[in-house]
């Protein structure tokens, strides 16, 4: 973990982070509170723009009476707590065996292309961060990509970089798979299970 | 009591016992490297696998229950052949580096892959390395050595109570380490360098001295605090390079503090290696005969009524009874072993001792620490007031400075007026202390060492028949004290005789110029600059405040350096052995008394060692019981009186610098710096 928080001011959530961190911290017994750190942690990721830096992980840790080394055990465990800077857009790409074999690679290139950067590092304009990731479990759909919230599937290297130029545009692109399909159907159409009911 | 049958023997294991404690009751050695018995389990080693029947694989018998009927094979080809893929995957990432590692030859990882390991690797890739962590003055650290057994993790969660080391990251990635690297705040930190089953902790002080076949080992007892902690010192020729600690159940398990164990570099600087006179202003280097005439040229000119002796809180009983047999002798009642002044009454035991004992304050359910901050004070009885927090709930009352402990207290006030309205039923504690099965208080130096002592002993003592604390089988009356010396000078008699002077009045007549001669026995903790024209002579191993207002002074033997009889603050009787020679013309401290008694014409006597004690034994039949605790008889001490207003003052500010030795040492120096925020005071060399 690197650097400090970019706000001079000391970390605190916002108050409907805090009615969030409240709510999360019900959801265990009182005296178990400290469970709560995990989801804590996401709701200040979420509101430091995605990443935790130390002042969070004391600030936690002073919300729930625990202690500090603990919530840094636990935030360098899971690989989703991001623990140094990211960009606004936060692209997690996958090249597991399955989005390998469909093209991962030219994904990385065509992101290359457009951004500037590669795997584990953020765009010159800090419009983009990419890191590579284990599967997300989304191989119907493969390659995928992950950017912050939202999949993005059935990616070719064009439907990704027009993914990557609409988000530079401030906007967001609709979720899911980029092509014809809406799910995860055959794209010639159904083989089996054709219809409901029927003798198939 | 699970029956099992373990490589065809049967065994009763305890209840809650695992199958490796099953298969060690058995005499079976199964190899381990996270499994320890005072921590809790996390069976990430894999190293302890064995063969269960009717399990389809090897299981690691550390987290596994001893069960009923379980029939366990430790020796198979199977079980060899886990153990040596389990080593081989270990020695993946561990450096062969043994040549330069300080922990070889006392590595259970060398140690455990010569047993139990293959010959050869079969990797070829590079090893992952790991930058080193800074963990404080006392702990160095390799971390590319480390096998994440979590050990220290759990030792420093668990016993020293202080969360400051976790492993962070994980797998391939994972490295322990304290937040931000910073020091451990622990006065127990260095007990993970003991349980380091590899060389990544190891001890700072000690880096390099000496491999462990080289060093001359013995096994005695330590004095920097009033528990008589077991240790084994280690020496080398002459000097002393390390302490460790020996295995007592009753006193300190298997732990002792940073102090104990690093305070023996003070023990090779500012020693008074030969006998000084002072000639005008200076202290010129003596021969003994010279320093003896002086002492005697002035005794002979005095009475014993104006000559006064103090026995210091690092001396052993054998000198402290030649000390008050020669005083005796001389005709002087003025003998006091109270430095600090604390008004314990020396004629009922129970008042001066840890009546509870050590291992027993585990057991208490509410515990008053009235002026005592035991964290400081004795961080392995400490250890034993988490534990009963821990594990049996027990509700912990302060009454003086309420300091961090390492476990949650309630602050009930600040000094004597709050002990009163205890007393009183004003404060909700006692009902506390009233509902509870074992209720224990705790009378610390803060408490006793001033002038209304005597009083607030009494109301102590009233406290505790209050609240049921005495019971046949439980006396929960307790007395912490600082100094090794303490309970055996009591035990000894080492108190004012008829018409005597306490320390305080001692001071107050030097003061006044009625007392000519006063006699240091290794005493250092008092203000010497109250002594007025007082012939000082002082008698002691180090440099420190006594010797520099010395007019003699009369080198002494350390506490690694002489046999020496030390009770603990729980009345247990414990023998001290020497690993070095005195350094220089030091002689043992009995022996200087003796031979000074006969110049003085009052020859003591004892001539040998066995003399020395059997005079102890007929002194007080207790030193004849070694290392044994014998219940102290609950009768009345106290004395009813005014009590003072001032709020109770704790008896240690810096743990790290608490005694000449302590004073001395580098280390111990670097520990006040950084970890109590002190400035480095008191080596001697500045004055």
């Amino acid at each position: 973990m690197s650097g400090t928080s970019t706000s001079k001011r000391p970390f605190v959530f916002t108050a409907d982070n805090k009615v969030l961190a409240e709510a999360a911290i019900t959801h265990y017994p009182a005296d178990r509170s400290r469970s709560a750190v995990m989801p804590l942690l996401d709701i200040a990721q979420r509101q430091n723009r995605g990443w935790v830096s130390h002042e969070i992980v004391e600030y936690v840790a002073e919300y729930l009476d625990m202690p500090v080394i603990r919530v840094l055990e636990v935030a360098t465990f899971y690989s989703m707590y991001n623990l140094k800077p990211v960009a606004k857009n936060f692209v997690q790409i996958c090249r597991t065996t399955p989005c390998w074999l469909r093209g991962s690679d030219d994904l990385v290139k065509a992101f290359r292309d457009f951004a500037g950067c590669g795997i584990g590092e953020t765009s010159t304009d800090g419009a983009f961060t990419m890191i590579e990731v284990e599967c997300l479990g989304a191989c119907c759909n493969s390659p995928m990509v992950q950017i912050n919230d939202d999949y993005y599937e059935d990616l070719t290297p064009e439907r990704f970089t027009k993914i990557l130029r609409t988000l530079k545009e401030g906007k967001t692109p609709d979720p899911g798979p980029q092509s014809t399909r809406s799910g995860s159907e055959p794209v010639g159409g159904l083989t089996s299970l054709t219809s409901v009911g029927g003798d198939d | 009591m699970p029956k099992l049958t373990i490589d065809g023997v049967e065994v009763d294991a305890p209840d809650g016992a695992t199958v490796l404690q099953a298969c060690q009751l058995a005499g079976k050695e199964v190899p381990h490297f996270c499994f320890h018995e005072r921590l809790s389990v996390a069976g990430n080693c894999r190293m302890c696998l064995v063969e269960m029947e009717r399990a389809p694989k090897p299981i690691a018998s550390c987290a596994m229950p001893a069960g009923e009927g379980m029939v366990i094979t430790t020796d198979s080809d199977t079980v060899r052949q886990a153990r040596r893929g389990v080593m081989e995957f270990l020695l993946i990432n561990h450096p062969l580096d043994c040549p330069i590692c300080d922990q070889g030859g006392e590595c259970d990882l060398q140690d455990q892959a010569v047993a139990y390991g293959g010959d050869r690797t079969r990797y070829e890739e590079n090893k992952r390395a790991v930058t080193d962590k800074s963990m404080g003055p006392l702990v160095n650290t390799v971390m590319t050595r480390c096998i994440h057994c979590t050990r220290c993790v759990r030792f420093t969660t668990e016993i020293a109570g202080v969360s400051e080391i976790g492993m962070l990251g994980r797998g391939e990635h994972a490295e322990i380490s304290s937040y931000l690297e910073r020091s451990l705040t622990s006065e127990l930190s260095a007990n993970i360098i003991d349980l380091c089953p590899v060389g990544a902790l190891t001890s700072k002080p000690y880096a390099f001295a000496a491999r462990p076949w080289e060093l001359k080992k013995a096994e005695s007892v330590d004095v920097l605090d009033a528990v008589g902690a077991s240790i084994r010192v280690d020496a080398r020729g002459a000097s002393v390079l390390r302490v460790v600690p020996r295995l007592h159940e009753n006193v300190n398990e298997e732990w002792i503090s940073d102090k104990t164990r690093f305070a023996c570099d003070g023990l090779r600087r500012q020693r008074l290696d030969q006998p000084y006179v002072r000639r005008g202003e200076k202290l010129e280097p003596a021969t003994w005969d010279e320093a003896f005439g002086a002492i005697g040229e002035r005794i002979a000119a005095s009475d014993g009524k104006r000559i006064a002796a103090i026995a210091g809180d690092l001396c052993d009983g054998e000198s402290m009874l030649a000390l008050k047999d020669l005083m005796g002798k001389l005709g002087s009642p003025h003998l006091d072993c109270r430095q600090d002044g604390a008004k314990v009454d020396a004629n009922v035991r129970a008042s001066y001792l840890l009546n509870s004992s050590i291992a027993g304050l585990e057991t208490a359910d509410a515990v008053l620490l009235i002026g005592t901050d035991p964290r400081r004070e004795a961080p392995l009885v400490n250890l034993r007031l988490r534990r009963a927090w821990l594990e049996g709930g027990a509700e912990i009352g302060v009454v003086g400075p309420a300091r961090d402990l390492n476990y949650p207290v309630t602050a009930l006030g600040a000094g004597t007026d709050t002990l009163t309205a205890l007393k009183d039923g004003k404060i909700a504690f006692l009902e506390t202390l009233k509902n509870a099965e074992r209720p224990a208080l705790i009378l610390g130096m803060g408490a006793l060492a001033r002038s209304d002592g005597a009083a607030i002993l009494a109301v102590a003592r009233e406290i505790a028949d209050l609240t049921g604390m005495i019971s046949a089988d439980w006396n929960g009356f307790n007395v912490l004290h600082t100094a090794a010396a303490r309970v055996g000078g009591l035990d000894l008699g080492i108190v004012p005789g008829a018409g005597g002077k306490d320390v305080p009045s001692i001071l107050d007549a030097a003061t006044n110029g009625e007392m000519d001669i006063v006699y240091l026995l290794g005493a250092d903790e008092i203000d010497m600059s109250r002594f007025g024209d007082a012939f000082v002579v002082y008698q002691g191993h180090h440099g420190d405040a006594g010797a520099h207002r010395a007019d003699v002074i009369l080198p002494g033997a350390a506490y690694t350096e002489k046999h020496g009889t030390y009770v603990n603050t729980e009345g247990r009787v414990q023998l001290g052995r020497p690993a070095v020679p005195p350094v220089g013309e030091a002689k043992e401290d009995w022996k200087i008394l003796r031979a000074l008694s006969d110049v003085l014409g009052h020859k003591l006597p004892y001539d040998t060692l066995g003399d020395v004690r059997s005079a102890m034994v007929a002194a007080n039949p207790v030193f004849d019981e070694i290392d044994i605790v014998s219940k102290a008889e609950w009768a009345p001490f106290g004395t009813a009186g005014a009590l003072g207003e001032a709020a109770f003052e704790l008896p240690i500010d810096d743990f790290y610098l608490t005694d000449p030795i302590s004073r001395a040492s580098v280390t111990m120096a670097a520990c006040s710096r950084e970890l109590s925020g002190g400035t480095e005071k008191g080596t001697g060399t500045n004055g």
